[in-house]
């Protein structure tokens, strides 16, 4: 591990100047991934400004009837939230589909979003290839083991997956990341949030370097009687996803009046497909109708010697997951 | 009344919840340096040069070890054979061997610090290309230099054999490289004191860690100290003395101050052993009544291209059914990786994965239930060595599992049980491991305190080893067990086997036993013996001990406490030595455990999901000396067979040689939610002529035929024949 100096910040004010005057600093939320990774000598941040004193943890109630999540609310908390369960019950099922209740107790919301990939050739720097870790190196994952890696979205450079379920939720639940930077706040659309590696696999997300979360808003949703999230992994808990999908209906009686997707595993970011969740609305509750937005999803992956499963997996799941939300299965 | 079997409660939990035992790496050491190793990050090739300036330059640098600069072993760090003595990359050379070899030693005021260094260093190598395709090297297999077996044993005229059989099973079964993961990583204090040498380690052999280390620095080996009185876990990886503690030893005689190096997680995927890849390829074949006239088992398993080590997949083959005609061979394939060791049932583990998914190909193809083609083909006698079995009690084993279980109530029809959207399959599978006995030897102390320490130089790698010999003490003695010491991990101790090949049950208990013996005839002899003592004169056959008092064997009620006999003669503790070696008598009898094992497991075949819902295993495996750590190790064996049916797999990269999912998190084993019910059982029929006890071994069996259960039960799920493990969601998706 690099020598790194340490501070603290005071107000969030005090964190984006602290963070804009060291090019070379990080915050430190929960730690739990970017400890790790500094561990490995993949993040070496010289200084680490410490945002866990700031008063960004609370779970409040928006006007609109939708919530905000403090960008310091632990995951374990936010799950049990009673307003997160009652309004988001698919937000809660996807955070706690993730990691393991020590790891759920300490890591924060924001952190939640800015976790790296869990791409091998990213975590271990034995491998001098890695375009995210060493811009212009190369890609060790294509033409190496990639069952874990990229069906969607991905570019020549990189075809690493995001591996956040929390994320995959609220993208299906359209959340807004509130984001403020040394000239004031802004709001990001949650899947503006995100990117894709294209030929800057380095940047992961739209957040500028001296930005710092502040909350998640999640808006009003109808949403909330019939969603799902599923996760299909290697092993029942403590698993990064092979492929997960969160779903959503909004339906009036067996009709689906608007339908939200959004699948993880298979992207650089939650993946979703407007023109996918076009083919739900209006429909009767039925498998083929999820079926055809389950190849509508899809459409255009793009497979590796490792990871051709994915695509029928994530198909199937598609269904299986809207199924349980419309309380078919 | 006797222990022997009783649920005692260990002996050494308080210490282990409360976090007083102390690991290898625990122990304050003061004026300690800290280790850390920089590996290789090619597979093959050598190190050119190593640029070091920065990295001595950087704060806290003691000293960095290099091949370069390194100290020249008198052997070139030859430790001898296995299983401690291994062929080691000790900066000896240039020559870079497998990708997370170790290159360097950087030491350093902290961790950090050497860590940081670390870091700095740039490394040039020359690179060869590496051999890391299985099964494309075939053609350079060979049937390996090591072991004690031929590489080819078998008998009859089995292509004759399989020409006359009615109904064949033909097919090849694979497993994957595994590594051993156990909670505490290896870890190595090392410190010098003059020519001697005094090591804490990570370790399930102080002894042969001993002789390694006295081998590799030319020191006798009463110079060298192995101290280990608890290992977090080995699983075999801590059976042998791999590179990192002689470059301990071998640091801390350069700093000249304690050094400790501890492997991280990454680090322990190539440098400390591996189970090898299996490739195994069956042959059965059969009359249409169920006998079977030949099995052909040839298994083929990779090794380092430096150190030959055999996964001896096909050994249960050999002697698990009555067959006329049996053909095993094993091959070895070298390839540019570390050496694989053993891993928990090495062989066995492996190889009733092939086996017993094979026979369970073959019941289904005879039309016949499982269990009764098991029974047709019931082996009386060892059917290659023609020796009669210890003791073998198998068909009660199937009898009282099937029963559990339900086995009655199952219909064969693959597919044919479905439970909502999941289907339910039910698989059996026979379970097997050799019952091994090594030479050990205790000592037992009468204190003046009144207690009574029994003490050998074995190991616990949370097995329960303190329990038992806590518990036969207390037997032999016939004493209060809370009464009883019991010491173990460290090479002052008498010289007990390694802890390995599920045989520390089965020779230090006898030992214990011996030595007890010894400390009571010691003790009547010195009562006899002592003018004061109220039993002066009598002959020391016509006393006995118990309870804490020497008494008249004719007047059991009156006696005098031994502590009045101690502190009469000055104080000092009375003490004796024995050893126990497996009986001559034994030779004459092919030794093993047994049992049968069932898995229900139900698979969501939309998304591939499995889930393992119970499991029921009954064991013979002699006498059961503690239910509650017997059973666990059982059930911890089921787990273990659990994934490796489903979970474990080492994923190497074919460039680079290195294992790509080299952590925790994506090197999946079981975690609780994975794992349904599990009922373990033994019959608990004593196997005296195995030993005095009548215990075999208990620490690999459960293991073994977990695996091809779990296949067998997703066969009859979803119709769908699994021969390569592990059976991930993306295989079993339909």
């Amino acid at each position: 591990m690099n020598p790194f100096t340490y501070q603290r910040a005071h107000d969030p004010q005090d964190a984006v100047i602290a963070r804009s005057r060291s090019k070379d600093s990080m915050f430190l939320g929960g730690g739990t991934n970017l400890v790790d990774l500094m561990k490995m000598g993949v993040e070496q941040p010289g200084k680490l400004i410490d945002i866990n004193r700031l008063e960004l943890a609370q779970i409040e109630e928006l006007p609109d009837g939708g919530l905000r999540l403090g960008a310091l609310a632990r995951n374990s908390d936010t799950a049990s939230n009673p307003l997160v369960r009652e309004r988001y019950q698919l937000l809660a099922e996807a955070i706690l589909s993730g990691a393991s209740p020590q790891l759920r107790n300490r890591a924060t919301n924001g952190g939640n979003l800015l976790q790296r990939t869990r791409c091998y050739y990213f975590y271990d720097p034995a491998y001098t290839r890695c375009n995210k870790r060493n811009p212009g190196s190369g890609c060790d994952a294509i033409g190496g083991y990639n069952r874990i890696h990229a069906i969607l979205g991905a570019s020549e450079e990189c075809i690493a997956t995001h591996p956040s379920d929390m994320c995959v939720a609220l993208a299906a639940l359209e959340a807004n990341v509130r984001v403020r930077g040394p000239k004031g706040e802004r709001t990001i659309p949650f899947n503006e949030f995100h990117r894709l590696p294209g030929k800057t696999p380095q940047i992961d997300t739209n957040l500028k370097p001296d930005e710092l979360i502040l909350s998640i808003d999640l808006p009003k949703s109808n949403y909330a009687a019939h969603s799902h999230y599923l996760k299909v992994r290697d092993r029942a808990s403590y698993a990064f996803a092979l492929v997960s999908v969160a779903a959503a209906l909004d339906l009036d009686g067996t009709t689906i009046k608007s339908a939200r997707i959004a699948l993880g595993g298979v992207a650089h970011k939650p993946w979703r497909s407007e023109k996918a969740e076009q083919l739900l609305a209006g429909k009767p509750l039925a498998e083929e109708a999820f079926l055809a937005a389950a190849n509508e999803l899809l459409a255009g992956a793009k497979t590796y010697e490792h990871n051709q499963f994915k695509v029928e997996m994530a198909k199937h799941a598609v269904v299986r997951a809207l199924s349980i939300a419309g309380g078919l299965a | 009344m006797s222990l022997v079997g009783e649920p005692i409660t260990r002996v050494d939990g308080r210490l282990k919840v409360t976090g007083q035992a102390k690991y290898a790496a625990e122990f304050e050491v003061p004026n300690l340096a800290y280790g850390f190793l920089l590996l290789s990050t090619i597979p093959q090739g050598r190190v050119l040069r190593m640029e070091t300036v920065a990295a001595e330059k950087a704060p806290g640098i003691i000293k960095i070890l290099t091949p370069f600069n390194a100290p020249k072993l008198p052997e070139h760090g030859n430790t001898g054979h296995p299983p401690a003595g291994r062929v080691l990359q000790v900066l000896q050379d240039d020559q870079v061997h497998y990708n997370n070899q170790p290159i360097a030693v950087i030491v350093a005021e902290t961790l950090n610090q050497a860590m940081f260094a670390a870091s700095l260093i740039k490394v040039r190598y020359q690179q060869t290309p590496p051999k890391l395709d299985f099964e494309g090297s075939f053609p350079t297999a060979h049937p390996g230099g090591h072991g004690h077996d031929p590489a080819d044993i078998g008998k009859g005229s089995i292509e004759d054999a399989l020409a006359a059989a009615e109904v064949k099973i033909d097919q090849v079964y694979t497993t994957p490289v595994q590594h051993h993961n156990p909670l505490e990583p290896h870890a190595t204090i090392a410190q010098w004191d003059g020519e001697k040498l005094t090591v804490h380690n990570a370790t399930q052999y102080i002894s042969g860690d001993r002789q390694s280390l006295a081998k590799a620095f030319g020191l006798p080996d009463d110079n060298v100290r192995v101290i280990c009185p608890f290992t977090g876990g080995g699983f075999g990886s801590k059976g042998s003395t791999w590179s990192h503690v002689l470059l301990a030893a071998m640091a801390a005689r350069v700093a000249g101050r304690p050094v400790k190096i501890v492997l991280d997680r990454p680090q322990m995927f190539g440098p400390v052993g591996a189970r090898p890849q299996t490739h195994q390829h069956i042959v059965i074949g059969a009359k249409r009544d169920g006998s079977i006239l030949a099995i052909r088992h040839d298994a083929f398993t990779h090794t380092s291209m430096f150190e030959d080590f055999t996964e001896p997949s096909s050994v249960q083959t050999r002697m698990l059914y009555g067959v006329p005609n049996i053909s095993t061979s094993q091959r070895l394939v070298p390839l540019t990786t570390g050496t694989p060791t053993f891993m928990r049932a090495p062989g066995e583990s492996t190889g009733t994965f092939g086996l017993e998914s094979a026979l369970d190909e073959m019941a289904y193809a005879l039309n016949m239930d499982p269990i009764a083609l098991r029974l047709k083909n019931y082996a009386e006698k060892d059917p290659t060595s023609d020796k009669p079995f210890s003791s073998k009690n198998l068909k009660e084993c199937y009898a009282r599992g099937a029963e559990k279980f339900g086995w009655a109530k199952r219909n064969p029809e693959p597919r044919s049980t479905k439970d909502g959207r999941l289907l339910v399959g039910w698989g059996m599978a026979t379970a097997t491991y050799s019952a091994n006995r090594s030479t050990a030897a205790c000592s037992v102390s009468f204190e003046p305190n009144g207690r009574v320490t029994v003490a050998s130089g074995t190991q616990d790698l949370g097995t329960g080893m303190y329990t038992l010999m806590a518990q036969v003490a207390a037997d032999a003695l016939k004493m209060p067990i809370e009464k009883i010491d019991a010491k173990l991990g460290d090479s002052l101790f008498p010289r007990a086997p390694v802890s390995g090949g599920s045989q520390s049950a089965a020779s230090v208990t006898p030992a214990v036993q011996a030595a007890c013996k010894q400390a009571i005839l010691k003790l009547t002899a010195a009562a006899a013996s002592d003018a004061q003592s109220p039993f002066h004169g009598v002959m020391s056959a016509d006393l006995d001990f118990a309870n804490g008092k020497v008494f008249r064997k004719s007047a059991p009620k009156t006696g005098e406490d031994f502590t009045d006999l101690i502190s009469r003669s000055g104080g000092k503790p009375i003490e004796a030595t024995a050893s126990a070696e497996r009986d001559q008598d034994s030779e004459q009898y092919s030794t093993h455990s047994w049992g049968a094992v069932f898995a229900e497991v139900a698979v969501d075949e939309a998304i591939g999901m499995p889930r393992v819902r119970r499991v029921v295993g009954v064991y013979d495996i002699g006498t059961l000396l503690n239910s509650k750590t017997g059973t666990n190790q059982l059930i911890g064996g089921v787990v273990w067979g659990i994934s490796l049916a489903l979970h474990e797999h080492s994923a190497r990269d074919s460039r680079y040689g290195r294992i790509a999912n080299n952590n925790l998190a994506e090197y999946h084993v079981p975690v609780n939610l994975d794992i349904g019910e599990i009922d373990v059982s033994a019959l608990n029929i004593p196997d005296l002529k195995f030993n005095p006890l009548g215990a075999r071994g208990i620490g690999e069996i459960g293991i073994t035929g977990t695996g091809a259960a779990v296949a067998n039960a997703i066969y009859h799920a979803t119709g769908k024949r699994f021969r390569n493990a592990p059976i991930t969601p993306d295989l079993l998706m339909a």
